[in-house]
């Protein structure tokens, strides 16, 4: 269930598109990805002409010269039948792009943006290391300026899109001083920088993720992204946007296994009729319908402050808390709808149960989104 | 060079077709209307032209009932500059000769007509034949690739047994098949130029075209329509009889 009515025609055109490009192009090569665990780079390939990946970029750096909103409704569309392709492109965005975007100097937006904005190249961005998630704070990774070069050491953990055939650049956080963070970008084929063998992952398979092992590693000076210290700051504020993205994700995968499911319960007989017309399956699908309706009533209403310029962070942690939690409890009840199919790794509501589960995790775990709520009333 | 494409509106396809039984007509109202996939390549074509400068402006027509605009829309978003749409009560019912006329006269001025070979929906295949006659053009059919110079089309066609190499001087019409472009969706930034762009809806009386069951030209006539007889059981063949029970069920139908 649509809502359709806060949509312009140039949104609804977009929506078109893109649930058009999601069945002609990703879903019929979707359960292969996830089961060979590979990259799909056609699919992607094919994104970045019809320019997703440049959808919230001013028209200058090669962007499509969208807004936030609009990109959050393509990761919907996406993410209803293929979560790997669908965090792809919000991380290759949100975390990839936007740090530059905001907080680049002119010369780094136009050395980095038009070609991801493109996807003939792919960032990442790390921030998680092993003893440093939740607690962002804690991060160990080093930087040092010395005669004009950075030279940075640490390790980084469950990086996206940092291994790929076409990822050029990674920013990193990395402690520059007493209780200072500052973000660096690092391109990939800068000597130490190593993407080491990708994760063995519960679900998004076909999306690439990688530790990363940062030994010497040395940039200019001028890879500082934004200022010196405020590295911290920057990217609470990249990240408080990215939840507002992965609750669109979640809204789509939430309605995808709707949709699944109704076609099943109608078509599925048992005792002589449609599973779907016994309460005990009609009522779920009726919850699940209402989970994903609300979910995306919280992050249409989210993605329209980020785009009138309001505060958005309560706001974005409820999206991201709510919407993540609709799609992981309407996979679990679209699994149970198609009964031992369900437990099928070719099934979409089977991948949908394996994809889900991270989305209550990465970019701020549900507990963290409640501090944040918590905080916002002064608790 | 000025290139018109010509664009049909069919029905969604992944929808089910129905004929209203009242007018013999589709209804139209029974499922969306979509820009028809053959003119989509068609468009595809017209956008590699005008990108490696050949083609200067591209026009879409098309002919069909008002409540378009979504469709036109698209094709604005992938090749055309403007589109003109022709929307009259006359045209109601038109067979292929008056589709084709009323075309003719609206994409005249154009270097390069570009049609579908075949439309899926009515898949008649004459219409582009017909406005090349009515305008006293050359017409290169099923073309499976072509190739556009200043003043003149050179094309490949390919027939069960031959593959021929066509050229024609402009002004010319060329009919596409399916092999010669891929269908693209639009961008968000095309999409939002389009919006922008001019969508000119004209009427015959503009056209300066007479149309209508009144007009001598129209050939085909809907007399009358009706649902389809459900299917009858067959007759089961087997055993040591069935190839002479087989033989003498054609016999008697004159097939063979
Ligand atoms: C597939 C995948 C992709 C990822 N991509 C990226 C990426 O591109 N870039 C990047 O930087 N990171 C990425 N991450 C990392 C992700 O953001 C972190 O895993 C996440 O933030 C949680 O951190 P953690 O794993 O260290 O868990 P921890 O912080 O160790 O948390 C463990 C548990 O304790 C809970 N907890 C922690 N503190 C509190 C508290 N104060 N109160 C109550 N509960 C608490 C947490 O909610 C969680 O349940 C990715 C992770 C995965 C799995
Ligand atoms: C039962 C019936 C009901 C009909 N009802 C209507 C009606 O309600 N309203 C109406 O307008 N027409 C109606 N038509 C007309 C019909 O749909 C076609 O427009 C016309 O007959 C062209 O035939 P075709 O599609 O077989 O052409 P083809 O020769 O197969 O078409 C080849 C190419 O010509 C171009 N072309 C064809 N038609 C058009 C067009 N209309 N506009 C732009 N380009 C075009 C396309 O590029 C197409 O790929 C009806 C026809 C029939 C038989």
């Amino acid at each position: 269930m649509s809502i359709d009515h806060l949509l312009d025609e140039e949104q609804l055109a977009l929506v078109e598109g893109v649930r058009e490009f999601t069945q002609d192009v990703v879903a019929p090569v979707s359960a292969k990805h996830d089961k060979e665990k590979s990259f799909p780079y056609e699919v992607i390939d094919q994104m970045g002409e019809m320019g997703l990946f440049g959808l919230p970029i001013p028209e200058e750096y090669g962007g499509q010269g969208g807004d936030y909103f609009t990109l959050c409704l393509a990761l919907e569309e996406l993410a209803k039948v293929d979560q790997s392709v669908a965090i792809t492109l919000e991380a290759g965005v949100s975390l990839g792009m936007m740090p530059i975007l905001k907080y680049g100097t002119e010369e780094q937006k136009q050395q980095w943006l038009p070609a991801l904005a493109e996807a003939k190249q792919l960032a990442g961005f790390g921030l998680t290391e092993p003893a440093a998630g939740s607690d962002a704070g804690g991060t160990q990774t080093k930087a040092t300026l010395d005669n004009g070069t950075w030279t940075i050491n640490g390790n980084k953990e469950f990086i996206t899109n940092s291994g790929t055939d076409i990822t050029s650049m990674v920013t990193v956080t990395a402690v520059t001083g007493q209780d200072e963070i500052t973000t660096i970008i690092v391109p990939t084929d800068t000597p130490g920088f190593t993407a080491e063998p990708a994760y063995d992952k519960v679900g998004w398979n076909a999306s690439d993720t990688h530790p990363l092992t940062l030994q010497d590693v040395q940039v200019p000076e001028e890879n500082l992204l934004g200022e010196r210290g405020r590295g911290f700051a920057n990217f609470m504020g990249i990240l408080d946007e990215g939840r507002v993205a992965i609750a669109a994700l979640a809204t789509g995968a939430a309605q995808g296994c709707v949709d699944e499911s109704v076609r099943y319960a109608k078509t599925r007989t048992t005792f002589g009729r449609p599973i779907g017309e016994n309460q005990g399956v009609s009522f779920k699908i009726a919850r699940m319908q209402a989970r994903a309706y609300a979910a995306r009533s919280a992050y249409y209403a989210a993605a329209m402050k980020i785009v009138a310029g309001q505060p958005f962070k309560t706001e974005a942690s409820i999206a991201k808390m709510v919407a993540s939690e609709a799609a992981m409890d309407n996979a679990r009840d679209a699994t149970q709808i198609f009964g031992g199919y369900g437990f099928m790794n070719e099934t979409l509501v089977a991948r949908h149960y394996r994809d889900s589960k991270i989305l209550e995790i990465g970019e701020g775990t549900t507990e963290v989104q409640l501090m944040l709520i918590a905080r916002s009333l002064g608790l | 060079m000025k290139v018109v494409v010509l664009v049909k509106q069919v029905p969604d396809t992944y929808e089910k077709r129905s004929i209203a039984l009242d007018t013999g007509m589709l209804a139209r109202e029974a499922s969306e209307n979509i820009v028809d996939e053959i003119d989509e390549r068609v468009c595809a074509v017209a956008a590699e032209l005008k990108k490696a400068g050949t083609a200067t402006e591209v026009v879409a027509v098309t002919m069909g009932p008002a409540g378009a605009d979504k469709a036109i829309r698209k094709v604005l978003a992938l090749a055309a500059d403007s589109a003109v749409h022709i929307v009259d009560d006359g045209l109601a019912g038109s067979d292929m000769i008056q589709t084709a006329r009323v075309l003719a006269e609206a994409a005249k001025d154009a270097d390069l007509i570009l049609s579908g070979a075949e439309s899926t929906d009515g898949g008649g295949g004459m219409v582009p034949a017909m406005m090349a006659e009515i305008l006293g053009r050359a017409h290169i059919p099923y073309a499976d690739s072509i190739e556009v110079a200043e003043g003149s089309v050179t094309a490949v066609t390919n027939t069960d047994t031959q593959k021929l190499t066509l050229s024609a001087a402009t002004p010319v019409v060329v009919s596409l098949t399916e092999k010669a472009g891929e269908p693209k969706l639009p961008n968000f930034k095309s999409i939002r130029e389009a919006k922008k762009k001019d969508i000119t809806v004209t009427s015959l009386a503009d056209l300066g075209v007479a149309a209508g069951p009144g007009a001598a030209y129209v050939r085909n006539v809907m007399v009358s329509a009706a649902e389809r007889p459900p299917k009858e059981a067959g007759v089961k063949v087997s055993g040591d009889t069935a190839a002479t029970e087989l033989v003498d069920f054609l016999a008697t139908r004159h097939l063979i």
